[in-house]
């Protein structure tokens, strides 16, 4: 094995860090769309209208049981088809926007239902209006169990970017693949890539760990 | 959660409707998918029985009180956990013959995917073994009984049975992960689906049928693992 350093800091670093600026936009823009299109989903869910929270179960449960790869192709053929064109980037982020709403979803739908019935009740007998309800008593005690599933989501939604390197989208596994197929070198792009998820998952496991701790003494705080 | 076998059925009927039906779009492409189901599957199974055994090694000995045997199997579950599977899969197939370790396409595939698979069972495990009541351990020191038979016929039963519906679900999440083996030029199910897009370009009925293979077979997991579950529990007795 030669492993080359002047290589490694020349050549890789320089090409690899602007894909991990994609990777890292790519990440959070599908997973604002997650959130936006996950709310509506649950929505759906919950609705009384029941052939429609069936359709959102049935979609939830369809959209489980799918690879992403499958979501990216379709989306990456389908739209120009239907006469759509959009960069790779957007078809990536539309794909995994619309493959983490289901998770998404089902997370938020867990969080409702961590809030007690008595809750609803107490809000209506003292006459509050819906907004306030929403605002001021359900919504605060349903964020709080879902920050660590959302924040799990997060990561592994960051861990799912490099398949997007299969419709060329430039995010850091693309990077590593051109320099290797240019210069006939895997080993160090390859490790390279692979040392910076497993920094940036680590990291954002930590992160993520604090901002909960930061959640559990804020409330017992308020309370 | 767990369905009918009717879930399975309807959609399994629908699919063989689909291939008998005179659709010449469909009698074009299908037998291509179905060699990449083939390959899906060729590379699934053997890797979920991998993936259970690693889970249990790495769950089991993340919780071993020996300390060397502790920190390989939390430095191997971190890895694995915080790497993707595309840049696994990528650096067993390209990297490692740098090392002097050939892997084929095909071994390369299995190795991944149960390694990534195995790290986040092995998490499962460890949940299932710490959620044992403290009482089922006191009861095997009273009775004296051996680590090994210790674990082997009081802990590990019982616990495996609590991780059932987790596995399936990582389970599932292997299955989906063998979509990515064409990074390592395996023909799979998904690989066959995009090349065959590119000759026939029946971009929606490709598709369709992908997905729905997909959704049988990850159906066939879930209702395999609520079997599972039923059997052990009623082997198991009322707890």
């Amino acid at each position: 094995m030669d492993w080359r350093w002047d290589f490694t800091f020349e050549t890789v670093l320089p090409r690899i860090l602007p894909g991990l600026w994609v990777t890292v936009e790519v990440t959070f823009l599908s997973f604002a769309l997650s959130l936006v299109l996950g709310l509506f989903l649950m929505i759906a869910r919950r609705s009384t209208i029941r052939p429609l929270s069936v359709a959102a179960g049935e979609f939830i449960e369809f959209m489980r049981g799918m690879p992403l790869v499958v979501v990216i192709f379709f989306l990456f053929f389908l739209l120009p088809e239907i006469g759509i064109f959009l960069a790779p980037f957007w078809t990536g982020v539309l794909a995994m926007g619309i493959y983490n709403a289901a998770p998404v979803a089902e997370i938020l739908r867990g969080g409702l239902q961590a809030v007690p019935k008595g809750q609803w009740e107490a809000a209506h007998v003292l006459n509050y209006s819906t907004y306030r309800t929403w605002r001021q008593v359900i919504l605060p005690q349903a964020v709080k169990p879902v920050v660590p599933g959302l924040g799990n989501l997060l990561i592994l939604a960051f861990k799912e970017t490099p398949l997007l390197s299969f419709v060329a989208v430039p995010e850091m596994l693309d990077a590593a693949r051109r320099i290797a197929s240019e210069t006939y070198r895997f080993t160090e792009p390859l490790t390279v890539v692979g040392i910076l998820f497993l920094i940036l998952s680590l990291f954002s496991a930590v992160l993520i760990r604090l901002v909960e701790r930061h959640l559990l003494t804020e409330t017992r705080h308020g309370k | 959660m767990s369905r009918s076998p009717i879930a399975i059925l309807v959609p399994l009927a629908f699919l063989a409707g689909l291939y008998f039906a005179v659709f010449s779009s469909v009698a074009q492409f299908l037998p291509a998918l179905l060699n990449g189901l083939t390959v899906t599957v060729s590379v699934a199974v053997p890797s979920i029985l991998l993936a259970y055994a690693i889970s249990l090694l790495a769950g089991l000995g993340r919780l071993s009180s020996i300390a060397p045997l502790r920190w390989v199997s939390v430095v191997y579950i971190e890895v694995f956990r915080g790497v993707s599977l595309l840049v696994v899969l990528f650096w067993l197939y390209f990297v490692l013959p740098e090392f002097g370790l050939t892997l084929s396409a095909y071994t390369a595939a299995l190795l991944g995917v149960s390694l990534n698979a195995g790290a986040y069972g092995a998490e499962i495990v460890r949940g299932a073994v710490r959620a044992e009541p403290k009482g089922q351990y006191e009861a095997c020191v009273t009775l004296n009984m051996p680590p090994l038979r210790k674990y082997a016929r009081i802990i590990l039963p019982q616990a495996l049975v609590i991780a059932i519906p987790a596995m399936t679900n990582m389970t599932i999440e292997l299955l989906k992960g063998t979509a990515l083996v064409s990074a390592v030029t395996l023909v799979d199910l998904t690989a066959a689906g995009v090349r065959q897009n590119q000759l026939t370009y029946r971009t929606v009925e490709i598709f369709s049928v992908l997905a729905l293979i997909y959704f049988c077979l990850a159906q066939i997991v879930r209702f395999s693992g609520a079997r599972l579950e039923h059997v052990f529990n009623r082997h198991l007795g009322e707890r």
